[in-house]
């Protein structure tokens, strides 16, 4: 909070012969700015400091850090009540890099044609595509559930990944073309007067200038995957499950007691590589999330 | 193709695809050379959509007209499966109960006396969420909008939210919502917040607005940012008040966008799931109809199969509303606001 607002106290002050009237506009941005700040992280500090607190003052309501330790973090990966925490972070990580390497591969060129070229249908196969991230997951659990029970996939990464395809490769798609729309293709004219055909282009030219976009869009892709509960929690197995239903289903040593304090450090070590990663890639996410439009 | 790429234009020494002409192209010859390749690179796409969405969803329709074997409830006989013809979807929307497109009404309690509720619920969650969502995001993203210093701290708090992932924030709020919890410790109330109907319905649609508001803004902040900086000057030399130019310029000059962004909020809520599923379990009528779906599917595949056709239709019937009637065009919206949103 401070450190938000004291800039501006330092910078009217400083030689400033007539004294500015006091800025009310300003002082009015700056409160609903730490108001929206706090919204933002008191939740997700609340689970942090409940992380590291000692779980006898599990509902202690000091708002600080107080009885610090490490022991929920190790209960959280002690497999001794059942819980596979590091094998179900293992799990997500794969399926999640899976499911972005295939719909990369397989949106990147879609993404270009829809950007780059002009060809009948190209609003329909934007709208199927878009339609398509808007698609309900539920509508898959059903059928899915029975044709993967029929052939002996349930619980299989391959019936995780798959179906993770269905919301992720949209997504890349919508998010990739509206990137490369952006993108400077004077340079592959440029590139093809020079007597490169267009393969060569997209290779040389293209390809490098749009890695940032694709590497926004490889973020995107993964949380999204990372963050997905619905499917996973009705195919997957105890081996093959991800950390979402792993922590909607954390055991603790009392079997109808929460065990709070060691899901919120489940939920710290799930929460803040993504909240790191997002922070850095702050503005391009911002860019792609209002392009694609989709979460 | 790189052979003969080094071929120079004029030069006769290999013949040419048509795709790899830079110049001198005729305009009908470079449309079929780009039809050609956008077919060629977008077919893999389709194709894969088709496996992993296309596929499910004829099969799940298939199932749907199904009977699931298994004990009739009404006669206590024992029903083997075959064409049910509509009584999957009577038994949902009529509340018809029993195996074999049975007309007893359902037992209160089943999973099939809970689908108006749960339908009721859906709609009650996705109208409250996405209209606090819109006003809460308004005011933050004009907020956002305005110029000064540790905007961009505000931007990347924003973000914070929707990182979390949805199961992890319906454990957060499990935690506060907890009877000896922050909550009801910084209120100075002492409500069962998951034990009874109201106070769940609040908890979940309080994490989900926590959750989905920050986004919210986004979106509508890309909208506000594409309306130019002269058209407010020009309001003002006119002498238009503040509140003039919010109902005279923003609120217009916005409404695409926004109706894209609510559009979107509206389709995801409507899916609603991780949620009320984690942190109420469904209880106290929280059940959403995705969470009914998943109740089903082990009772039964081909009831949960016209449950999520029924889910499906209805998204699908708000979505074509909104796009006919409401005039949200996501298709050419989106691709406006993204060049702008990314420039700043």
């Amino acid at each position: 909070m401070s450190t938000m607002t004291a800039p501006r106290t330092g910078n009217a002050a400083p030689n400033e012969v007539r004294k500015k009237p006091f800025d009310w506009a300003l002082a009015r941005t700056y409160i609903s700015a730490v108001v929206i700040v706090i919204w933002c992280f008191a939740p997700a500090y609340w689970m942090v400091v409940t992380a590291f607190r000692d779980v006898g003052y599990t509902f202690d309501p000091t708002p600080f850090f107080t009885h610090v330790t490490l022991d929920n973090f190790a209960t959280a990966f002690s497999t001794n009540l059942g819980n596979h925490f590091a094998r179900a972070l293992g799990n997500s990580l794969f399926i999640g890099v899976c499911v972005t390497l295939i719909a990369l591969l397989f949106g990147v060129f879609a993404a270009y044609a829809l950007a780059r070229l002009n060809f009948p249908g190209k609003f329909l196969v934007l709208g199927v595509i878009l339609g398509a991230s808007m698609f309900p997951g539920v509508a898959l659990v059903t059928p899915l559930f029975q044709l993967f029970t029929n052939i002996g996939w349930i619980g299989t990464y391959q019936a995780l990944i798959i179906p993770n395809i269905s919301f992720v490769l949209p997504l890349t798609v919508y998010t990739l073309t509206s990137f490369f729309r952006e993108m400077p293709w004077e340079l592959e004219e440029a590139a093809r007067i020079d007597g490169c055909t267009q393969g060569e282009a997209f290779r040389k030219v293209i390809m490098p200038l749009a890695a940032p976009a694709v590497f926004t869009t490889a973020i995107l892709a993964f949380i999204s995957s990372w963050n997905e509960f619905l499917l996973a929690s009705q195919l997957s197995s105890d081996a093959t499950q991800p950390v979402t239903v792993a922590i909607a289903s954390f055991a603790g040593a009392q079997p109808h007691q929460e065990p709070y304090t060691t899901v919120m450090a489940a939920a710290t070590i799930v929460t803040i590589p993504l909240v790191i990663m997002v922070l850095i890639f702050q503005r391009k996410i911002v860019a792609g999330l209002t392009a694609g439009g989709v979460k | 193709m790189s052979t003969e790429a080094k071929a120079l234009p004029g030069q006769t020494t290999s013949p040419k695809p048509e795709h790899h002409l830079p110049k001198g192209e005729s305009a009908d010859r470079k449309a079929v050379t780009q039809g050609r390749w956008g077919a060629t690179l977008i077919a893999p796409s389709l194709i894969m959509l088709a496996i992993v969405i296309g596929y499910p969803i004829v099969r799940g329709v298939i199932m749907s007209f199904q009977k699931d074997s298994g004990l009739d409830p009404a006669s206590g006989l024992f029903v083997e499966g075959g064409p049910a013809g509509l009584a999957n979807y009577t038994h949902w929307l009529l509340q018809q109960c029993g195996a074999g497109g049975g007309t007893v009404a359902c037992a209160p309690g089943t999973l099939g006396a809970q689908f108006w509720n749960a339908m009721g619920t859906t709609f009650f969650f996705t109208a409250v969420t996405v209209l606090l969502e819109t006003l809460i995001g308004f005011w933050m993203a004009l907020i956002m909008a305005r110029t000064f210093r540790g905007r961009g701290l505000l931007r990347a708090a924003v973000l914070v939210p929707w990182a979390i992932p949805t199961a992890v924030t319906a454990k957060l709020w499990f935690f506060i919502f907890a009877f000896d919890g922050i909550a009801n410790k910084l209120f100075g109330t002492q409500i069962l917040w998951t034990g009874s109907e109201w106070p769940a319905k609040w908890a979940v649609i309080i994490s989900d607005v926590w959750k989905t508001t920050p986004f919210m803004a986004l979106l509508i902040l890309a909208g506000l940012q594409l309306i130019p900086e002269e058209v407010y000057e020009a309001a003002k030399v006119d002498g238009a008040s503040t509140w003039q130019r919010f109902t005279q310029i923003t609120l217009p000059l916005v409404k695409p966008a926004l109706m894209v962004a609510v559009l979107f909020r509206v389709l995801d809520a409507l899916r609603m799931f991780d949620l009320p599923y984690i942190l109420t379990g469904g209880a106290n009528n929280t059940t959403t109809l995705s969470i009914l779906v998943v109740d089903q599917v082990r009772q039964g595949f081909n009831s949960a199969a016209a449950l999520s056709t029924i889910t499906f239709l209805v998204i699908f019937i708000v979505a074509f509303i909104f796009v006919r009637f409401l005039g949200a065009n996501a298709v050419q919206t989106s691709s406006g606001t993204s060049g702008k949103a990314k420039a700043k």
